[in-house]
């Protein structure tokens, strides 16, 4: 079988439907799928669900989508870099769930791993913890938090080999292993495709039973948010 | 009170950091946290953990060597170490929640007396969300608050309940301001002043603090 397409609208083809919820993978904005979420945003698909750690900046990653209105919910931990997200909050036109980090990632790796709920001492006393199951284990409350499972995953990769062995690069890794585990179909995006066998087997971070299909996205222009140095003359 | 009196930021992440021990793992939070990067004492190794799956965090990269794929939690581009590995988000937070992280160290909007900490949002103002924050303190196994003594406006922020939405039920142990420190050995006891910053007197804490804490044997530094 076949895992890599020649473009990302070619590899979405057939799979993106009005009202879906599609997790993705990246943090702020290293590691986002954004080829595949420029293709979502062309499609005109809306009323979308994502599930995200953020939402991107104001013309950036999943930014674009909320600015062209397609998103109706949004599950993430933080938002604080996009002022559209925040007016069409504030005005009651975007549902937002907020969900503590790490949390919103064992959500999706349970979901992946077939785990309906969890027990979390994460946000026992707080907001979050409104509505939810608490249960005491050895005298520490918890509370139950849901697995999630997505229509669509769609993240982003440094290498990948035919079969869809995905190798990340450093922090870049991220959110995308737990978020393609937990779609019914995933969709990577890679920097560059290697022979299969050329990867080195124990060092596959995400195995390809997880990819149904591909593409290469490079090349790539990839954003940084707060650009911090050392000056080189304090060296000394 | 008046002039400069108090400790500055760095000062502040000074003190926060005399309390890194040898080996530590531990996680800085954004702002002034990050700061106590810059003050680990001589002789003490620690390991600093970041939220989007890093451990062993070097300093900025040189001007010209940033690399968009290699950040902080805080979005800043960082470098790697000799030592440095990467994981995922769920493996992140799986040594954050399972409490292998020794310390972390975060800022906070109110402290309460009790322990509970509000540091996420501020209702109809601030739409960011809790990032972290609530992973962190649920699961590492001390921490420490560094925030200024008081807020913009002049209010307390050490108090005997929080009012904000909050980010964990009585979870402090330490809280470093630019005036003193209040520490507590454990999460049943009370808080108690342990430290005076120069040139601060008992009186300006009592003034500007709403909480109640002990003070006992006052570690005073004099200018």
């Amino acid at each position: 079988m076949r895992k890599l397409y020649p473009d990302a609208e070619e590899a979405l083809s057939g799979l993106l439907v009005d009202g879906m919820v599609i997790a993705s993978g990246g943090f702020g904005l290293c590691g986002i799928p954004e080829r595949l979420l420029r293709a979502i945003e062309m499609s005109g698909v809306r009323d979308l669900t994502f599930v995200s750690n953020n939402a991107g900046i104001d013309n950036e990653g999943i930014g674009r989508l909320l600015r062209t209105r397609q998103v109706r919910r949004m599950i993430s931990s933080y938002v604080g870099e996009n002022k559209e997200f925040e007016r069409q909050y504030l005005a009651g036109e975007l549902e937002v769930e907020f969900c503590p980090q790490g949390t919103l990632a064992e959500r999706l790796r349970a979901g992946g791993a077939g785990i309906p709920g969890f027990y979390t001492r994460t946000g026992v006393g707080t907001q979050v913890a409104e509505g939810k199951e608490v249960r005491s284990f050895d005298g520490e409350d918890y509370i139950l938090e849901r697995g999630i499972r997505a229509d669509l995953s769609i993240v982003k990769a440094w290498k990948a080999d035919q079969t869809g062995n995905l190798v990340f690069r450093k922090t870049a890794r991220n959110f995308n292993p737990p978020a393609a585990t937990a779609g019914r179909v995933c969709v990577a995006e890679v920097e560059e495709v290697v022979e299969t066998g050329s990867l080195d087997p124990d060092g596959i971070h995400l195995p390809g039973i997880y990819v149904q299909r591909m593409i290469v996205g490079a090349p790539y222009d990839k954003k940084i948010e707060q650009r911090t140095t050392r000056a080189r003359e304090l060296q000394a | 009170m008046n002039g400069k009196v108090g400790w500055s930021r760095d000062q502040m992440a000074a003190r926060a950091a005399s309390e890194l021990g040898d080996g530590f793992y531990v996680n800085l939070g954004i702002g002034i946290p990050t700061l106590v990067a810059n003050h680990v004492p001589p002789g003490v190794q620690v390991t600093l953990q970041s939220e989007n799956g890093m451990l062993g965090i070097g300093p900025f990269p040189w001007a010209g060597e940033e690399d968009a794929d290699l950040i902080n939690a805080g979005k800043q581009t960082v470098s790697e170490l000799p030592d440095t590995s990467y994981f995922s988000s769920s493996d992140s937070f799986a040594m954050i929640r399972g409490g292998h992280i020794d310390l972390a160290v975060l800022g906070a909007l109110e402290v309460a007396e009790n322990g509970d900490l509000a540091n996420w949002t501020v209702p109809g103002k601030m739409v960011k969300g809790m990032g972290g924050a609530m992973d962190l303190v649920a699961g590492v196994k001390r921490i420490i608050v560094l925030m200024e003594h008081s807020s913009r406006d002049g209010s307390a922020k050490f108090v005997p309940h929080c009012t904000l939405p909050l980010t964990g039920l009585n979870v402090v142990d330490m809280i470093v301001t630019d005036l003193c420190v209040f520490s507590r050995p454990d999460r049943t006891s009370v808080f108690r002043l342990t430290e005076l910053a120069p040139g601060v007197r008992f009186e300006d804490v009592a003034g500007r603090t709403t909480a109640r804490f002990e003070a006992g044997e006052l570690a005073v530094e004099t200018l």
